[in-house]
C-alpha cells in the first residue's frame, strides 16, 4: 500500500508536466479555431450529429449542439441564452427572432425541407400508399402538437387533405413534440404516428418498421430555417458553420436522413 | 378572470381539478392502512416498503412516466393484465393520468399520516385495551381522531402536488382535451407557443394557489402542535 503511493507521487511530477504540454498544444491547435454554440430542432438532432463531426474535420471548429424545441428555444434566446445559431424546425421561429432584433439582419435561409411519414414499428404496419389510415384498422395515431410543431401542423394538413381528419380525430394522441410522439409508437401506445422522416430514417432507407412517406403536396413544406443570432455575429466559427450547412457535405447528409435541401 | 382565458384553458383547470380531487381520495383510503403499517410493525420489510413508498420523492418524474408509458402499453406487464381484463389500455386516458398521480403523489399521503401515527405512541391504545375496545374499535375511536392533522396535511400536499404534476402527464398524457389536458402542460403548451400572456396568467395562479396552499399548511401546522403534546 505503501510503496503504491509513495509510486504514484513519484510519478506524478512527470505526469504533470506532461498534461502541461499537452494542454500547451491543444491551445496551440485551438488558436485558429472556434467553438460556435448551436441551437438545434429536435428533429434535425441526427443529421446534425453527423454533420458537426465533418464540420470539425474539415474546418477545425468545434460545434456544440444543443438540441430542443423552437419555442424553447425562442424563449432562452428572449432571455439572454449565449446561442450563436439557431436551427429552427420552422421559418417563423428565425423570422420573429430578426424582428426582436436578436437575429442578424438578412442571415436567415432555408437549411431544409422536411418530410413527413406514416411509420409503424411493425414491418407489415403501413402499405406502400397508406391506405391503413382509410382501413383504420389501428387504435391510436401519433401526431405532434400542431401549435407547437410543424411536422404536428403538417400531419393535421395531410389529414385534413385526405378527407380522413374528421373521422380519425378521436383516434389521435399528441405529443408535445415529435420526439415525443415517436416515443408513443416505439413503446408500443400508438399502432401508427405522423412523424418526420428524419427520425426513421438512415443511410438512404427505414431504418426500421414500416412506412409511407407522405407526398409533399398533401401539406403545406416544412421549410426548416437557420439564423445567425446576435451572439454569433462576426463570430468566423459561426460563419464557418453557415456556409458550411450549405455545402455538398451538409447537403448529402441531409438527403441520407430524408431531408430535401 | 382575464380575456386570455379560453374555453379550452376552463377545461383544463376543472379536470385538473377532478384529477387532483380523485386522486387526493384515492391516497387517502390507500395511504392510511400503509401508514399503519410502517408506523407499528417491526417486520423487516418495513425499511424496503418505506423506501419504495419515498421513491416518488426524488425520481424525476419523467422517469417515472416514462416507466409508466412502457408498462401500461401493450408489450408492458401492465397493458398485458388491463388489455386481458378487457379494459384496453391505460395512456392517453383519464384512468391513466389517476393511476400516475397516485404513485407520484404516494409519499406525500403516507408520510404525514405515518409521522401521526407514530406521535400518537402506544400508550393511548393500550389504553383504550383496557377500556375493552377491540383493535378495529380503537383504530377508529382513538387513532383515527388523533391522527387528524396528518390527514390534513396529506390531504393537502396530495392535491396540490397533483396539481403540479407535469412530466408523468406529459409522458403518458397524450394532451386529448377533456381527458388528459391539464393545467401545467397546457402552461407548457403556452410557452411552446409563445403565448406568453397565457403562460403568464396561468402561471401566475399557480404561484398564487401554490402560496395559499402552504400558507394553510403552516398556520395548520402551528395549530395542531398546540394541540398535539
Amino acid at each position: 500500500m505503501n510503496s503504491e503511493m509513495t509510486l504514484s507521487v513519484t510519478h506524478l511530477g512527470p505526469c504533470v508536466r506532461r498534461l502541461g504540454w499537452v494542454l500547451g498544444m491543444a491551445t496551440a491547435v485551438v488558436a485558429n479555431a472556434a467553438e460556435v454554440s448551436v441551437a438545434v430542432a429536435a428533429n434535425f438532432a441526427a443529421p446534425m450529429q453527423a454533420i458537426a463531426q465533418a464540420f470539425e474535420q474539415d474546418t477545425g471548429h468545434k460545434a456544440v449542439l444543443a438540441f430542443g424545441s423552437s419555442g424553447s428555444f425562442y424563449a432562452q434566446i428572449m432571455n439572454g441564452a449565449p446561442f450563436q445559431v439557431l436551427l429552427a424546425a420552422d421559418a417563423t421561429t428565425p423570422e420573429q427572432l430578426e424582428k426582436a432584433a436578436l437575429a442578424v439582419p438578412g442571415s436567415r435561409f432555408t437549411y431544409a425541407t422536411g418530410r413527413l411519414v406514416l411509420w409503424s414499428k411493425q414491418a407489415a404496419g403501413v402499405d406502400a400508399n397508406g391506405a391503413v389510415l382509410r382501413t383504420g384498422s389501428f387504435r391510436k395515431l401519433a401526431v405532434a402538437n400542431p401549435k407547437l410543431a410543424p411536422y404536428g401542423a403538417a400531419a393535421y394538413e395531410t389529414l385534413q387533405s385526405l378527407g380522413l381528419l374528421q373521422s380519425l380525430r378521436g383516434r389521435l394522441v399528441e405529443g408535445q413534440n415529435i420526439g415525443q410522439a415517436y416515443q408513443f409508437v416505439a413503446s408500443g401506445n400508438a399502432e401508427l404516428g405522423l412523424l418526420a422522416l428524419s427520425q426513421v430514417y438512415a443511410e438512404g432507407r427505414l431504418s426500421q418498421g414500416s412506412g409511407w412517406i407522405v407526398p409533399a403536396h398533401l401539406h403545406r413544406p416544412i421549410t426548416q430555417a437557420a439564423v445567425l443570432l446576435k451572439a454569433g455575429r462576426d463570430q468566423p466559427a459561426a460563419l464557418a458553420l453557415l456556409a458550411y450547412l450549405k455545402g455538398a457535405k451538409a447537403l448529402s447528409v441531409m438527403r441520407a436522413y430524408g431531408y430535401e435541401p | 378572470m382575464s380575456p386570455e382565458f379560453d374555453l379550452a384553458t376552463w377545461r383544463a383547470i376543472q379536470l385538473t381539478l377532478e384529477l387532483a380531487s380523485l386522486t387526493t381520495l384515492i391516497l387517502l383510503v390507500l395511504a392510511t392502512p400503509l401508514a399503519w403499517w410502517l408506523a407499528r410493525t417491526h417486520s423487516a420489510w418495513r425499511a424496503p416498503v418505506a423506501a419504495i413508498v419515498a421513491l416518488p420523492l426524488v425520481l424525476p418524474p419523467t422517469v417515472l412516466g416514462f416507466y409508466l408509458l412502457v408498462a401500461l402499453g401493450p408489450n408492458g406487464p401492465l397493458g398485458q393484465f388491463t388489455l386481458f381484463m378487457g379494459w384496453g389500455t391505460l395512456p392517453f386516458t383519464f384512468g391513466g393520468l389517476l393511476l400516475g398521480s397516485v404513485i407520484y403523489s404516494l409519499p406525500f399521503a403516507v408520510q404525514p399520516i405515518q409521522h401521526a401515527f407514530e406521535a400518537i405512541g402506544r400508550r393511548p391504545l393500550e389504553v383504550a385495551a383496557t377500556l375493552r375496545a377491540g383493535p378495529v374499535d380503537a383504530f377508529f375511536s382513538v387513532a383515527l381522531p388523533l391522527a387528524r392533522p396528518g390527514f390534513l396535511t396529506a390531504a393537502i400536499l396530495s392535491f396540490a402536488h397533483t396539481i403540479g404534476e407535469f412530466g408523468v402527464v406529459l409522458m403518458i398524457g397524450g394532451n386529448i382535451p377533456q381527458q388528459t389536458r391539464v393545467v401545467s402542460t397546457q402552461i407548457y403548451g403556452h410557452v411552446e407557443a409563445l403565448e406568453y400572456a397565457q403562460a403568464h396568467w396561468l402561471s401566475a395562479g399557480m404561484v398564487a394557489f401554490s402560496f395559499v396552499v402552504l400558507l394553510s399548511l403552516s398556520l395548520l401546522s402551528r395549530r395542531s402542535s398546540r394541540i398535539l403534546p
